[in-house]
């Protein structure tokens, strides 16, 4: 159950092209898994920005001199990221978490390949740590555009036993994408599952490459969301259920974690002509 | 149902006012008069985490159809100044998995429920009366008439005053005269008094206004429409002032039928705006997304609000800034605080409200 709470400010520091804002949040480290969300408010007293704003939970410490705190990292983006980033110590913010599903962690001390675009690794530390305390091993796959949207470098190489670095500009590991070197890692280190975060496209190439080299894969999406509590249902996206039906699920409740396996990627976006409840002629 | 609270503390706090804010909607009386507004809270599960539903007035069910629905595609939403456009095409279960899956949780938790129900036809609206009818404690009916009329090249049945009669009638003759029929408006016609006139006439206990007004935003990096639907209902503060004018105008016209204000309501005093424009009970929708927990927030602030001014009761302020000029305000002050044995310490009237997290 999420909680909302206000929050003050602990510190605001940049992490390459990332702003890392930590926070105190009474009672939602205690709760928070790796895959959880919080939605914050941006913009401050009488702002036109009415929509709080999602971001993965990148780390957390329930105890310490403030109480509960959480790190959120983030890009700036529009007017609400530019807001946070400029957010002083001691600031306060209104917050609400944690929201959503986490990452399903396996029962089996099992090989795992961590993927993540740009932000995206923003949860898998916490992933990292909990399957390593699990005895899982860990494979770390961080890609990016350039080097400096690259976030966790350094983070990654201490928990991984591996970590592959990928740039499309070749600035930092090898040039090309994640998809180009997950197979070949997922085959030498017989992994079971892939963990994935990052952008839309990226998280399709992984599913799909996943599965196609016998992993199972769970995938973080980020869809644009009005409410992210499961109110409103804007945040949508084509899932397939047990039952092999299609639905339209909100991806902040009944997400934003989902089996790769089970997301129609192509489709994401509109509404498949054999989802449950779809119209002849649209709506 | 369960019993009706009506007089005592609302915050439950050491110098929170007294104030009554019962209020009526036909003969269904409510212990409070803020609602939730459909669309804007699903089916109610997911904003118990934040606060207690049984607290406010009602909860308002997301817009249910006769057949699942999937909705349209995404993007669905936009945020614009103090608003967003939406753009959802009504997804949901379908009447038939909602009584069998969503109402009993309602109905558990003694949680007030008010079902609101859209159709593509007269026929469909009189089918989903149908299978409500049999459904023991809903607290009300919501005709939500905002939606295209497929018989008739989509034509919004809210915006012709003879097809929204015919719905409204379709609906009342159905369902149990004791269970109050809501009719919900769009403020997308030229003459709101009108089509109220003749939605009243045709049986409507009641009227909630305002639904959301069609708006439009253009993506300049992709150049195209922002929402995949291309059109989308404009929500939130930005539509305020158009609703408290649609509240004011019906309520100066038919004074004796109850209004539900709704349109950008995230404080204490947004909502006193409504009744003082003549409305008996309000909604509060998009503000939920910025606040999980602001129908019950806007509860207790319209309750310290009434108080500051001198209120004591909720259905005095009703239409209150209807009242002509010459009535000085004290004539009107109830004794409340006179009489409150707290009256010392609750009844400065320079007590700041608290902001809340209303942004
Ligand atoms: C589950 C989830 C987790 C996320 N985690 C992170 C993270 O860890 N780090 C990070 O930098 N970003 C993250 N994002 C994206 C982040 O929410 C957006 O970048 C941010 O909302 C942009 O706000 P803005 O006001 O700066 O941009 P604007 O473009 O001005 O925002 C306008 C509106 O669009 C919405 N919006 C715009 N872009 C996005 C987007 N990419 N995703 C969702 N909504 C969007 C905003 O919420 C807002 O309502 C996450 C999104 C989701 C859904
Ligand atoms: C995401 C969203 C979904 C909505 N869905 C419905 C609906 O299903 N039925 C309905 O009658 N109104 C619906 N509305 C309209 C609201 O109930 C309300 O009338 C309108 O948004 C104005 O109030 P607000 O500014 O407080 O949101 C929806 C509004 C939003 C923002
Ligand atoms: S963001 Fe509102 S339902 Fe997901």
């Amino acid at each position: 159950m999420p909680v909302q709470v206000r929050g003050e400010v602990l510190g605001v520091r940049r992490a390459g092209q990332y702003h890392v804002l930590t926070l105190t949040a009474p009672g939602i480290p205690e709760l928070t898994r790796p895959g959880h969300f919080v939605g914050i408010s941006v913009g401050g007293e009488g702002t036109g920005m009415i929509l709080r704003r999602s971001f993965s939970i990148h780390k957390v410490a329930d105890r310490g001199p403030y109480g509960g705190t959480l790190d959120i990292a983030f890009a700036v983006h529009g007017k609400g990221t530019a807001w946070m980033a400029g957010l002083d110590r001691h600031d306060s913010v209104d917050i609400v978490g944690p929201l959503g599903r986490p990452f399903a962690l396996p029962r089996e001390p099992v090989g795992c390949v961590l993927v993540a675009g740009g932000y995206g690794s923003a949860p898998m530390f916490m992933l990292a740590e909990q399957l390593r305390e699990r005895g899982c091993r860990v494979d770390f796959v961080l890609g990016a555009s350039t080097e400096d949207k690259l976030f966790g470098v350094l983070d990654a190489k201490r928990m991984a036993s591996t970590l592959t670095v990928t740039t499309e500009d070749g600035s930092l590991g090898e040039k090309g994408r994640v998809t180009d070197v997950l197979p070949e890692i997922i085959e030498r280190l017989g992994s079971s599952v892939v963990y994935a975060c990052g952008p839309m496209g990226m998280l399709a190439a992984v599913a799909d490459t996943a599965a196609a080299h016998g992993a199972y894969s769970q995938c973080a999406v980020e869809e644009a969301m009005a409410c992210g509590i499961g109110v409103c249902m804007t945040c949508v996206l084509p899932v397939i259920g047990d039952d092999g039906v299609t639905r339209m699920l909100r991806s902040c409740i009944d997400g934003p974690v989902f089996r790769g396996d089970r997301v129609r990627w192509a489709d994401v976006g509109t509404v498949p002509a054999d989802t449950w409840g779809a119209p002849a002629g649209g709506h | 149902m369960t019993a009706v609270i009506g007089y005592g503390p609302v915050g439950g706090e050491p110098g929170e006012p007294r104030i009554d804010m019962k209020t009526w909607i036909g003969d269904w009386v409510l212990p409070s008069p803020v609602m939730t507004a459909s669309g804007c809270s699903a089916n109610g599960k997911e904003l118990d985490a934040f606060f207690d539903l049984t607290r406010i007035g009602a909860v308002v069910t997301k817009s249910v159809m006769l057949a699942p629905r999937s909705g349209r595609a995404t993007p669905r939403m936009a945020e614009t100044p103090s608003g967003m456009l939406n753009s959802i095409g009504l997804q949901g279960p379908g009447i038939e998995s909602f009584v069998e899956n969503d109402l009993p949780w309602l109905r558990e938790r003694g949680v007030r429920a008010v079902v609101s129900i859209a159709g593509g036809s007269v026929e469909e609206y009189g089918k989903l009366a149908q299978v409500l009818r049999y459904c023991e404690e809903i607290s009300a009916v919501e005709v939500n008439i905002s939606c295209p009329n497929v018989a008739d090249r989509g034509q919004v049945f809210a915006c012709d005053a003879k097809l929204a009669a015919d719905v409204v009638s379709n609906v009342r003759r159905i369902i149990p005269s004791e269970i109050p029929v809501i009719a919900k408006l769009s403020p997308d016609v030229t003459d709101i008094v009108g089509i109220a006139y003749s939605v009243v006439k045709a049986g409507a206990t009641a009227l909630s206004l305002i639904n959301t007004t069609l708006g439009m935003v253009i993506d300049t990096e992709t150049l195209r429409p922002a929402l995949a639907g291309v059109t989308g209902g404009l929500s939130g503060p930005a539509i305020r002032p158009i609703a408290v004018r649609c509240v004011w105008q019906v309520h100066e016209a038919l004074p004796d039928i109850p209004i539900i204000g709704i349109g950008g309501i995230g404080s204490g005093l947004d909502a006193l705006q409504f009744i003082l424009a003549g409305a008996s009970a309000v909604q509060v929708g998009t503000m939920t997304f910025n606040d999980p927990s602001a129908p019950q927030r806007v509860h207790i602030e319209l309750a310290r609000a009434l108080a500051e001014r001198g209120f004591g009761r909720f259905t005095d302020a009703i239409g209150y800034a209807h009242r002509p000029h010459e009535e000085p305000l004290s004539d009107f002050v109830a004794d409340a605080w006179a009489e409150d044995d707290r009256a010392g310490e609750g009844a400065d009237p320079a007590r700041p409200l608290s902001s809340g997290a209303a942004g």
